[in-house]
């Protein structure tokens, strides 16, 4: 398993692999919500935070279809999902290894994504937090869609659509401890820990439900 | 340790590509799958690795190891390589080592077998599609696995590799080895059984039981 780690990291390292193509992303909606809303800065440092937030969800939904598409391009997924290790096991390795690539330069960039939007120290504190510890989820409930789109040759836009229902609780909980962090009355905590709950959850059920999927999608 | 396959069928879809075969392959023995294009050869090696569900009928590998599966014990070289062009051929096939089963040769001893040691450390995407091919066959040898299913195993290969490539499964036959092999090169092996895949023209069993006929 350590093996395949290494080899999903090599490779997004080694090719490129669309690695900052989640990053730029992120950039172009960053940088065009101030030109949309236009100069308020008020304005723009209340909503900040959720268009933070709604900004890494689209890119890392971006980069999802690499999950298992490349795999079963050259071959390599009918292979592994032969093996004798446990294929749920080895969906969370390559989950975690393309959360590591594609979603965690999102996060070490929010900080400059933040003051791009007016946010405040704090709201930028809580906004890395929270992604950091929020993202997850996303790529763990996207390695489903994934796995169902994964015999269909284009099937990037399928996986926004099957996957968007089941990750907006976590845009939810992620905005609102965000915003329980700025805002002294709300509370962070409580929605905080339901966003770990979140992750924790779908660490398991997602590989669990991708790899029922992978084995059922034969070809 | 015998392969044997009872009854099995398997469909595409609601279209039924095989249907009630059944055969035996014994150790160091090595089955030829031929058939037209399109008759289900790929199918066939696909549902013996376990990467298409049986309809009906049950493959096993008896006399193989108790606790594995039987598409664990096996090799499965299909259409294409299953190597990244972005890594090195070594890092592949290094790969391939640490994630499947029990090593058996060394990585530069199996390139010398298929005549590419110099490509070492090249990336796969630098290589032709012969090469890749090779460094695929290279791939069967590094972990050991009691059954090989191979198809079309010399597409892109040329003249010398193919008797090369009939050379390595020979031996691993002669190793005790079981070899499915969909191919209509004349494999000179010392044990080998033909099976002939039919065309067929029928539908699954319950495919019009879900209301397509209505």
């Amino acid at each position: 398993m350590i093996a395949l780690f290494k080899r999903e990291l090599l490779i997004a390292l080694r090719g490129g692999g669309g690695a900052l193509t989640g990053v730029i992303f992120f950039l172009c909606v960053i940088t065009i919500v101030p030109f949309g809303i236009g100069p308020d800065l008020k304005l723009l440092s209340q909503i900040g935070p959720a268009v933070l937030w709604i900004g890494a969800l689209l890119a890392t939904l971006l980069g999802l279809d690499r999950l298992f598409q490349q795999d079963k391009e050259d071959g390599s997924l009918d292979i592994l999902v032969c093996q004798e290790h446990a294929l749920t096991w080895l969906i969370f390795v390559k989950c975690i290894a393309h959360w590591i690539v594609s979603t965690l330069p999102l996060v070490i960039a929010t900080p400059l994504f933040g003051l791009m939007l007016n946010v405040s120290p704090m709201g930028i504190l809580a906004s890395m937090v929270t992604l950091f510890v929020g993202t997850p989820a996303i790529t763990f409930i996207g390695a489903v869609g994934a796995s169902v789109t994964v015999t269909l040759p284009r099937g990037g836009v399928l996986i926004a659509i099957l996957v968007l229902p089941l990750v907006i609780p976590v845009l939810i909980f992620g905005v609102l401890s965000i915003d329980g962090a700025i805002n002294e009355p709300q509370p962070f905590t409580a929605p905080f820990l339901i966003l770990c709950a979140f992750t924790l959850f779908t660490s398991v059920l997602g590989p669990l439900a991708a790899s029922v999927m992978l084995r059922h999608s034969a070809d | 340790m015998k392969l044997v396959a009872e009854t099995i069928s398997v469909n595409r879809g609601i279209k039924r590509v095989v249907q009630d075969l059944s055969f035996e392959v014994e150790q160091s023995e090595a089955l030829i799958v031929t058939g037209e294009n399109g008759a289900g050869k790929s199918t066939l090696l696909r549902a013996i690795a376990g990467l298409l569900p049986l309809d009906s009928g049950s493959v096993d590998l008896q006399g193989g190891k108790e606790e594995l599966l039987l598409r664990e014990q096996c090799h499965y070289l299909g259409h294409q390589n299953g190597l990244k062009t972005a890594l090195s051929v070594k890092e592949n096939l290094e790969f391939w080592q640490n994630f499947s089963g029990e090593p058996d040769f060394a990585i530069q001893e199996t390139l010398e077998i298929v005549g590419l040691a110099h490509t070492l450390d090249l990336p796969v995407g630098y290589l032709s599609t012969g090469m890749k091919r090779r460094i695929a066959i290279a791939k069967l040898l590094i972990t050991r696995k009691q059954v090989w299913i191979v198809d079309e195993p010399t597409a892109g290969l040329d003249g010398a590799s193919s008797k090369m490539f009939i050379d390595i499964c020979s031996a691993f036959c002669d190793d005790g080895g079981i070899l499915i092999a969909a191919t209509h090169l004349p494999l000179d092996l010392k044990k080998t059984k033909s099976l002939h895949v039919e065309m067929l023209d029928t539908y699954a069993d319950d495919a019009f039981d879900s209301g397509l006929d209505t």
